[in-house]
């Protein structure tokens, strides 16, 4: 058996990953409103809830960030003085890449459930948890393994609030590249 | 910042009701709508800011919109429908094809369902399509909590009584 069809290597170590928290990130920096109001004029977004102050006193109890902006909020930052590699979000997408030889991967189907709203000041943290490993299958991308990673996200008060849950293909493809 | 506020509705579940479809929501993508979107959600991968990576690398058309520029997109699609008060509980989705600059986005969706669960917060289950040229990109679908009436808001729910 040559090695590109050898599917068992390093599965034993993937497995021991189902259901542990691993790669727990503290963002780098409060959720801030330059960010807010960035994400909303990107898809001119005019929900009064992030333009209009009074109103979100109303309806949200003071500021809250786009819902959908979550993951914004624990991304690193693109160059830090001192660090040599940047983080990669989803990283344990790219460490079963590794870990199972198989180089190349997509996502294909993403869910995030939302808990208590982000908001200005707040510092996000998270953990990313390997949920599912399949067996070997086969799609027209190539030979692979599908995998579902939740990021389950609190805030500084250890409130929940949200979780993303991946699926992902970890494939070679047909044509050997 | 006032003045804001003029556009919106504030939708009730009575308001609504199962297989109603929702406006549409057109958008013609340039460059400045990808890069403006993938760095507000701090996505530096140079597929969504650099043409020749992105063509040579991930072989597509230009550089590409992000996962979570979609996402933004499909809020403000949701909001501009219901209102202030409507709160996202759950979304799901699958991307088929890459978003490119030159495409005319076209977001369309319809009302699954409704229901309200046992804290007595009324659900809309919404089934919503992006498509370029006709052809569907991705498909979301999405639990969105709605007022019962004009007194209830689903925002002031926390804890156990937020059930998305």
């Amino acid at each position: 058996m040559s090695a590109e069809d050898n599917f068992t290597i390093g599965l034993e170590e993937a497995h021991s990953w189902l259901g542990k928290k691993r790669h727990e990130v503290v963002g780098e920096f409060d959720v801030e409103r330059g960010y807010i109001w960035s994400a909303c004029a990107a898809v001119q977004n005019s929900n009064p809830l992030y333009w209009d102050e009074e109103l979100a006193q109303q309806i949200t109890n003071g500021a809250t960030a786009p819902l959908t902006l979550l993951s914004a909020w624990f991304r690193p930052h693109y160059w830090m003085p001192n660090r040599d590699t940047i983080p990669l979000p989803w990283q344990t997408h790219f460490d079963l890449k590794t870990v199972l030889a198989l180089p190349e991967a997509v996502a294909t189907d993403s869910e995030v459930v939302f808990g208590e709203p982000v908001r200005p000041g707040d510092r996000i943290s998270c953990s990313e948890t390997l949920q599912s490993l399949s067996e070997v299958k086969k799609t027209k991308l190539g030979a692979g393994r599908f995998w579902v990673i939740d990021t389950v996200c609190h805030n500084q008060q250890e409130a929940w609030v949200g979780t993303e849950t991946m699926t992902g293909f970890g494939y070679r493809s047909q044509s050997g590249t | 910042m006032k003045g804001a506020t003029a556009n919106y509705q504030y939708l009730t579940i009575q308001q609504v009701c199962a297989g109603e479809q929702l406006p549409e929501l057109q958008h013609e993508v340039t460059a400045t709508s990808v890069i403006l979107g993938a760095l507000a959600s701090r996505d530096w991968r140079p597929m969504h800011h650099d043409r020749d990576f992105a063509q040579q690398r991930n072989r597509t058309r230009d550089i590409f919109m992000n996962t979570p520029n979609q996402a933004a997109w499909l809020e403000r699609y949701i909001t501009d429908w219901a209102g202030p008060t409507a709160r996202i509980g759950r979304y799901k989705f699958r991307m088929g094809d890459s978003i490119c600059p030159g495409d005319t986005m076209v977001f369309s969706g319809s009302v699954e369902g409704i229901e309200t669960d046992e804290q007595s917060c009324c659900w809309v289950n919404l089934s919503i399509a992006l498509c370029v040229n006709g052809d569907p990109k991705t498909r979301f679908t999405a639990r969105v909590a709605l007022p019962k009436d004009s007194k209830d808001n689903p925002w002031a729910r926390t804890g156990t009584q937020w059930q998305p």
